[in-house]
């Protein structure tokens, strides 16, 4: 497994007192009153042990960096705002999982050009984000985040299943160690349509109007590029658009099992990945990045 | 998604019924009461225990079970219930002595 070599490929791992405590135990050692937090590719790992990637994949890799890092900066407002404290961790995990993804991907990328992840993530300006227009979107009510969970997570699950075959290791790696978790994000919002689409005459309404509000940004997730089709000739990355057809299957099935129509409305003009945006991200990152600017270097 | 409760603390139904969870945390161990939450329904219950109560590698397999379905002793009954016992140390293995000439016990 391309995972277990770049953990196993040695390289000091430098002052991480997780890895110290643990270093080489793993699960082996678990029982009812000692818990070790596993094994899994972490950022950590690709900075020090990962080939650096070429240009191309290391734009690919940031593309799916930024994905996943705005999106997570969105669903993490839910903390606190959620119906209920358990959908509040519910969705701060989801949260969570996506920085995971971002911190591996921006890791990646950033090693081409001899920077860190935290560097991309709080020195770029807007115009330098490469994500998707649907990820910046605003929350909206609970029907319209659970509503863009459904066709972003089940886009991102066909995504990285097919990238666990890409050529390149780390790609590889980071995409069989998000997979298990963007399954789990998919579940997560199939059950929400489930319960908001056949709830109330209230939560169906709202559920349609998250999934209408939302349809028009989904044409740009299967938007091939010049850069998308010259790394898929090399095994590197998937064609977006060749994803399509079973996202629409997939969603389709969710939305008219819970009630719903899937939207007829056109797609929204967006060429997210040459750095075009909506007024929205503006504001997303000037919250994001304000600490890490005002403080530059602070740790805690 | 029926809400079936009767009992204490599911009068609002406005509001989510209360679950306990139990956490397995590996192979070959018992499921170990871990604590309780809110969810609308059996299947967003376990998935809510998911979110609390295994995000630190905790667990292996989770149980969820309405809190009113649980059958509880009497605090009252203390003394009926659980004194018997006591003092009985012939009820310990430890209390008997191995025989002479029992090679493995």
């Amino acid at each position: 497994m391309s995972t277990h070599d770049l953990h196993g490929s040695g390289g000091p791992h430098g002052s991480d007192a997780v890895e110290d405590e643990f270093a080489g135990v793993g699960d082996t050692v678990a029982s009812a009153t000692r818990v070790t937090p596993g094994h899994a590719l972490r950022p950590e790992d690709i900075a020090l042990s990962a080939a650096p990637a070429d240009e191309d994949t290391a734009t690919y890799a940031l593309w799916l960096g930024d994905d996943a890092l705005i999106l997570a900066q969105r669903l993490a407002w839910w903390i606190s705002r959620a119906p209920e404290m358990e959908e509040d961790v519910a969705l701060g995990n989801i949260a969570l999982d996506l920085l995971g993804h971002a911190r591996s991907f921006l890791t990646y990328a950033a090693k081409f050009s001899g920077k860190t992840e935290d560097d991309l993530a709080y020195w770029r300006e807007d115009t330098e984000f490469t994500n998707l227009r649907i990820t910046e979107q605003p929350n909206g009510d609970f029907g319209a985040t659970i509503a863009r969970q459904l066709l972003f997570a089940t886009y991102q699950e066909l995504l990285y299943s097919a990238l666990t075959s890409s050529t390149d290791e780390t790609m590889a790696g980071i995409a069989a160690k998000a997979l298990k978790e963007v399954a789990y994000h998919v579940d997560h919002a199939t059950q929400w349509m489930l319960r908001l689409g056949d709830g109330t005459p209230e939560s169906h309404e709202r559920v349609q109007r998250g999934l209408d509000v939302m349809w028009p940004y989904v044409e740009e997730m299967f938007a091939d590029e010049e850069l998308t089709t010259r790394l898929a000739e090399r095994g590197v990355a998937v064609v977006p658009s060749s994803l399509r057809e079973e996202w629409l299957r997939r969603v389709t099935a969710v939305i008219e099992e819970s009630t719903l129509s899937v939207p007829t409305a056109k797609a929204a003009l967006a060429h997210s990945r040459a750095g075009d945006h909506s007024e929205h991200l503006g504001y997303l990152l000037a919250e994001m990045q304000v600490l890490a600017r005002k403080h530059p270097g602070a740790t805690w | 998604m029926s809400t079936n409760g009767t009992g204490a603390g599911t009068e609002d139904k406005h509001l989510w019924p209360l679950w306990e969870v139990f956490v397995r945390s590996s192979r070959g161990l018992s499921h170990v009461h871990a604590g309780s939450l809110h969810a609308p329904d059996a299947e967003m219950a376990v998935r809510n225990a998911r979110d609390l109560y295994t995000r630190r590698n905790e667990g292996v397999s989770l149980w969820v079970v309405r809190s009113d379905d649980i059958i509880a002793s009497d605090p009252q009954d203390k003394e009926t219930f659980f004194e018997s016992p006591k003092g009985k140390d012939y009820r310990h293995a430890t209390y008997y002595t191995a025989s002479e000439g029992v090679a493995h016990l």
